[in-house]
């Protein structure tokens, strides 16, 4: 078996004294799609955000392609190809559209290739392209959703990090999103995925974590997830909803 | 009517050189939430640097006037930028995760040993520099009152327009300029967008030095002399004039700078020379009640 595009080791980490995350293990291999569902608090940003440094494991290591970058600084990690969608979005407010998607493009390196990735991030996102020179606060909800991870995309990431991409957002826009993963998986994309939408997410995602209270309590592949009576108990709750309109799509 | 307009000159002149030590003021307020107390100083400095560089400059025998000023011009932004980064480096970068106050402490304690610093090095006594750019032009006279623009007037507002529409398309229209503006925002998110944000930092503090340098050239020629204590009195107009315009905007500063110029020149001429400086921290209290965030300042909450 091949080595892990990125692994967890044995990760604790926290913010001050407080440990979040309890000697978490987990991979991503090349061309997965992984997700990663938890109540809210159960430390799936904090995991997110280790990966990129902030904040820096306590113990154990976080190695991507090979190298531990559990001590490199977060700039640096982003440059070695991992882009993230935070939590919250985090878009450059007083700057425009098209600026947010430059400050993506930033660890591409690539300045030929900045026209051909706007191009394919505008047929991703067709809502992006009208409205290139507005301000990115002034976006609604879901379209600073779909800049977020055009923003993300702009980067040609080796590993895409998305944080709960469908928080907050009307159901076809979360379906939009989630097509769109799935089309750039199919191109060969890695995504590791937090969804509070555990449903669509095991859905989509090759395989799945479930972490409770900062520890990863359960492995398996999307379907096996689901089919899982614990996790059908947990965080499918009410999930008849959505589960009848998909198969009715 | 000529004397209205000659003050206006005068109040423009004086405003140029506010407006760019302004600038540095509000640019490290706006990434790192601080007021950089030793920014006035750092002007000084850089009067310094350029009394220094012209008297240097007369020994090794380069005297046509242009080429002394641009080299005067490039070498104070040069060395003075050096005094900013190596400010930033040494006093408020390692506190950067300190609390709030560290910094501001810092600030105060870096301004004191910079003023010092000049203070024994240079002597305590004013220095003066032969007037260097010389004449001008009598636009028109009223009566025996005439109205004179002078040469180093044009320059002073020249090269202000010139730096800082040069800095203006630095900070909107380059790579480097977007990271700044990035790490304004959201310091977290530049980083995870691959931006080194303390090289960023040191930048924004080498080029509010560069602009205090500028500004401590047209100061020294505009005035002639200076001494150590410059950087206190000028850097709490430029100050006051960052907080006018609105502290964080860039903008702001520019037209903060004007207005506490214009203010200070027009009360000396119309009322007392002696409260010029009340008359323009008044107005301040004034700006700030009606616009609390300045004029062209923008709310601390935004829609996100
Ligand atoms: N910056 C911080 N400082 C201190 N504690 C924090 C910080 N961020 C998160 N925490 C704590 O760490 C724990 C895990 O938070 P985290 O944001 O990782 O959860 P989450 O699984 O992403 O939750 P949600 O589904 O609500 O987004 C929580 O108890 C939270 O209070
Ligand atoms: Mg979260």
């Amino acid at each position: 078996m091949t080595a892990p595009l990125l692994a967890l080791d044995g990760v604790t980490v926290g913010y001050g004294l407080l440990p979040v995350l309890h000697d978490v293990s987990l991979q991503i291999r090349s061309g997965e799609i992984v997700c990663l569902i938890g109540a809210n608090g159960a430390g799936k940003t904090t995991t997110m955000m280790t990966i990129c440094g902030r904040p820096r494991v306590s113990h154990g290591q976080v190695v991507f392609d090979g190298t531990d970058i559990s001590q490199h600084p977060t700039h640096e990690i982003a440059r070695l190809g991992i882009c993230q969608s935070p939590e919250g979005r985090r878009i450059f407010a007083r700057m425009t559209v098209m600026e947010n998607l430059q400050m993506g493009a930033i660890v591409a390196n690539t300045p030929d290739g900045f026209e051909s990735d706007l191009a394919r991030v505008f047929a991703l996102f067709p809502r992006l392209a009208d409205r290139s020179n507005q301000r990115g606060g002034t976006l609604s909800g879901g379209e600073q959703q779909m800049l977020a991870i055009a923003r993300a995309l702009m980067g040609r990431p080796k590993l895409l990090l998305l944080d709960e991409p469908s928080l907050g957002l009307a159901p076809l826009v979360v379906k939009q999103i989630f097509e769109a993963i799935k089309e750039l998986n199919a191109q060969g994309l890695t995504v590791f995925l937090v969804e509070q939408n555990a449903f669509y997410a095991l859905k989509l995602a090759n395989r799945g974590y479930v972490m409770v209270n900062g520890r990863i309590t359960m492995t398996g592949t999307g379907d096996e997830l689901l089919a899982s009576e614990h996790v059908r108990e947990a965080y499918l709750d009410g999930a008849t909803g959505p589960e009848e309109e998909v198969s009715i799509s | 009517m000529a004397y209205f307009l000659q003050q206006l000159i005068n109040g423009v002149t004086l405003g140029s050189i506010y407006g760019l030590i302004a600038i540095g003021y509000t640019m490290v307020y706006g990434i790192i939430g601080m007021i950089n107390f030793a920014h006035g100083d750092v002007f000084m400095v850089g009067a310094f640097i350029a009394l220094i560089a012209f008297l240097a400059l007369t020994t090794i025998g380069i005297t046509a006037v242009p080429l002394a000023l641009l080299l005067v011009l490039i070498i104070a932004m040069v060395l003075t930028a050096v005094w900013g980064w190596t400010v930033e480096r040494v006093a408020y970068r390692p506190l950067r995760e300190s609390f709030r106050l560290a910094p501001l402490i810092t600030a105060i304690g870096m301004s004191i040993v910079l003023q010092n610093f000049i203070q024994i090095a240079q002597g305590a006594r004013v220095k003066p520099l032969q007037p260097i750019v010389t004449g001008g032009y009598e636009l028109f006279h009223q009566g025996s009152f005439s109205v004179i623009v002078s040469n180093i007037q044009i320059l002073i507002v020249a090269t202000t327009v010139l730096v800082m529409g040069a800095f203006w398309l630095l900070i909107n229209r380059t790579e480097l300029g977007r990271a700044q503006r990035a790490c304004e925002q959201d310091r977290l998110m530049a980083a995870l967008s691959g931006v080194d944000v303390d090289r960023t930092i040191s930048l924004t503090f080498v080029l509010g030095a560069g602009l205090a340098a500028v500004a401590g050239l047209l100061y020294l020629l505009y005035y002639g002399v200076i001494d150590f204590f410059i950087g206190f009195v000028v850097g709490i107009k430029a100050f006051t004039a960052a907080v006018f315009g609105g502290i964080g905007s860039i903008p702001g500063a520019m037209l903060g700078g004007l207005i506490i110029g214009l203010i200070e020149t027009f009360w000396s001429a119309y009322f007392t020379i002696e409260y010029k400086d009340v008359a323009a921290f008044s107005m301040l209290a004034i700006v700030l009640i009606f616009f609390p965030t300045g004029l062209l300042g923008r709310p601390e909450v935004e829609k996100v």
